[in-house]
């Protein structure tokens, strides 16, 4: 038991109770995961100034010239995102498993694949969030022009919900192997690359004064589609890594 | 129906069942391969837009209907497996996996090999080329998985979920894929449509897809029981088995 | 047939080192498969029947004749 337990014991016990409900439950893993967020900030800031640092070495590894970083800085954004979620996607259970909480959710009388969308919710909230909020202000750093900040940071945001869930299924698979974090990218990067596209080229029609809500309208479909299917894979995956 | 399944699931009966039936795939293979391999080669008239380059697609088209067809085959065993425990099931998809590598990898290689007089370069983002090597990354995702784990029922359980994840997203990345380029040549021939090419460009096409799926079945029949040897050596069926042939 | 002659057939109209290469590794790819099958069928049949042996003379060694399920 590690010295943070005193906290986040009521939440475990609850999630236990037999008696209480799936919403007290969902709620109480959702506190708990924040909480611990909120324990350890550069955990969750690490991500934010990676995905900071690989935007700079675009303009030294390119070029400085506005023109040249406008025409790149759509699909630059976007690949900086994506590598930066996979860095905190290697610790979204890592914590948990070897502590055992894992375990306890997976004893829990609670369907898990609906325990584990409260903690993707919160790793979304944690990291996508504050990376599509973040984006537009490394957005002016590589020139990017008018027009595309909304629809930089709104893409984003949604794309990043489907970034976490397809991660974490991902992630779960990984969570007991020792060198998981590398495995972790390889799994996942290719199923990513739909959001990708169409994320940066959401930004593509904004930037030619194009319609975007349409692109950020498949992004959602997407979304929908991986918030009703991934959760399953995402407990199986679990189960697989704890009980084998 | 369920008693052949539980039927189909076991092993003793599936390694008598597949030694019979291997040797006439093998042979069919065979025999295909090499009708296809001449007619396509040699008989088969020029088109007469991409002249002899245009031979290449009697190998591309059929590689590349493995490569998909394979990875649907991965993702069906893995939900048996998952759902049915049926361990068959999880050594053929252990065993096929690579089968479906090379098949992308021959489908890459020889298509852009069919690119550089098409096309005029050796790599063009062209759709189904990015989907293809997409899905070579799937494959190496499955494969690598299932040997990560030290317990190898975990690393067959995770290759199953990993499969059928993968099949889920192929049909996004492929039209995503293709919606980004929309440049592609819409693809030139399927099973049920009939084709616009003629007759006798076509013919040898067919010929040669399915040679290559009784390549597929034959493959898949020998190398499981390959494995189920390999698995369940010391189950008694087994040492009888090889008891009679010593 | 397509072609007139052999060497017209290895040609294939200037497109030959193309047609050829993208058959060969395919073709390549589908013997050395093969190959590979055979070789690993083989090895594990010998490994199996010499792990039997042993453990058959083992057994007899034993007299016994303890069966391990």
């Amino acid at each position: 038991m590690s010295a943070c337990s005193t906290d986040v014991e009521p939440a475990v016990v609850a999630v236990k109770e037999a008696g209480a409900g799936l919403g007290m439950a969902l709620w109480a893993t959702f506190q708990r995961d924040l909480v611990g967020v909120a324990r350890r900030p550069a955990d969750a800031l690490t991500p934010l100034v990676f995905f900071a640092m690989v935007i700079t070495l675009f303009p030294l590894g390119i070029s400085p010239e506005p023109e040249r970083l406008a025409w790149i800085a759509p699909g630059v954004l976007w690949v900086a995102a994506l590598l930066s979620a996979l860095l905190s996607l290697d610790g979204l259970f890592r914590a948990d498993y070897e502590d055992g909480t894992l375990e306890q959710l997976l004893l829990a009388p609670h369907p898990l694949s609906l325990l584990v969308v409260a903690k993707v919710l919160v790793h979304w909230l944690t990291t996508g969030l504050p990376l599509a909020l973040m984006a537009p202000l490394l957005g002016v750093l590589l020139a990017l022009p008018q027009g595309s900040y909304l629809a930089l940071s709104v893409t984003l945001a949604v794309g990043s919900g489907c970034i976490s869930l397809i991660g974490a299924i991902g992630a779960g698979l990984t969570v007991g192997l020792a060198r998981g974090g590398m495995l972790l990218s390889l799994l996942v990067l290719p199923l990513f690359m739909p959001v990708l596209i169409f994320g940066t080229g959401a930004m593509g029609a904004a930037l030619s004064g194009g319609e975007w809500l349409p692109h950020l309208a498949v992004i959602g479909a997407m979304l929908a589609l991986a918030l009703a299917s991934a959760p399953l894979a995402i407990a199986a995956s679990l189960r697989i890594s704890v009980h084998g | 129906m369920w008693a052949f399944f539980h039927k189909l699931g076991s092993p003793r009966w599936f390694y008598g069942i597949a030694a019979r039936l291997a040797p006439w795939c093998w042979g069919l293979a065979l025999a295909l391969i090499v009708v296809g391999s001449v007619w396509g080669l040699a008989f088969a008239p020029s088109d007469y837009q991409q002249g002899n380059s245009f031979r290449i697609i009697y190998v591309h088209v059929p590689a590349a209907f493995l490569a998909q067809s394979i990875f649907i085959a991965l993702a069906a065993s893995g939900f048996v497996f998952m759902v049915w425990k049926v361990k068959i099931a999880d050594m053929a998809a252990a065993m096929m996996a690579p089968l479906g590598a090379a098949m992308t990898a021959i489908a890459l290689l020889s298509g852009s090999v069919w690119g550089k007089p098409t096309w005029g370069t050796w790599w063009q983002w062209d759709a189904r080329l990015t989907s293809m090597l997409i899905l070579l990354f799937l494959y190496v995702g499955v494969m690598l998985i299932r040997r990560a784990f030290p317990r190898p029922l975990s690393g067959s359980k995770a290759a199953s979920v990993l499969a059928m994840v993968g099949v889920i997203n192929i049909p996004i990345i492929k039209y995503s894929v293709e919606w980004w380029n929309t440049l592609h040549q819409p693809a030139s021939f399927t099973l049920t449509e009939r084709p616009a090419m003629p007759t006798e460009m076509w013919l040898p096409l067919l010929i040669m897809v399915l040679g290559f799926y009784a390549f597929f079945a034959a493959f898949t029949l020998t190398r499981t029981r390959t494995e189920i040897l390999r698995r369940e050596g010391s189950k008694r069926w087994v040492k009888e088995l090889f008891k009679e042939d010593a | 047939m397509a072609f007139e002659s052999l060497a017209e057939l290895w040609q294939m109209g200037s497109h030959g080192p193309y047609v050829w290469t993208a058959w060969g590794a395919t073709l390549g790819v589908l013997l050395l498969s093969v190959l590979l099958v055979c070789g690993e069928s083989r090895d594990v049949r010998r490994t199996l029947r010499r792990r039997l042996r042993r453990e058959g003379a083992a057994a007899l060694k034993s007299t016994e004749g303890r069966h391990e399920g």
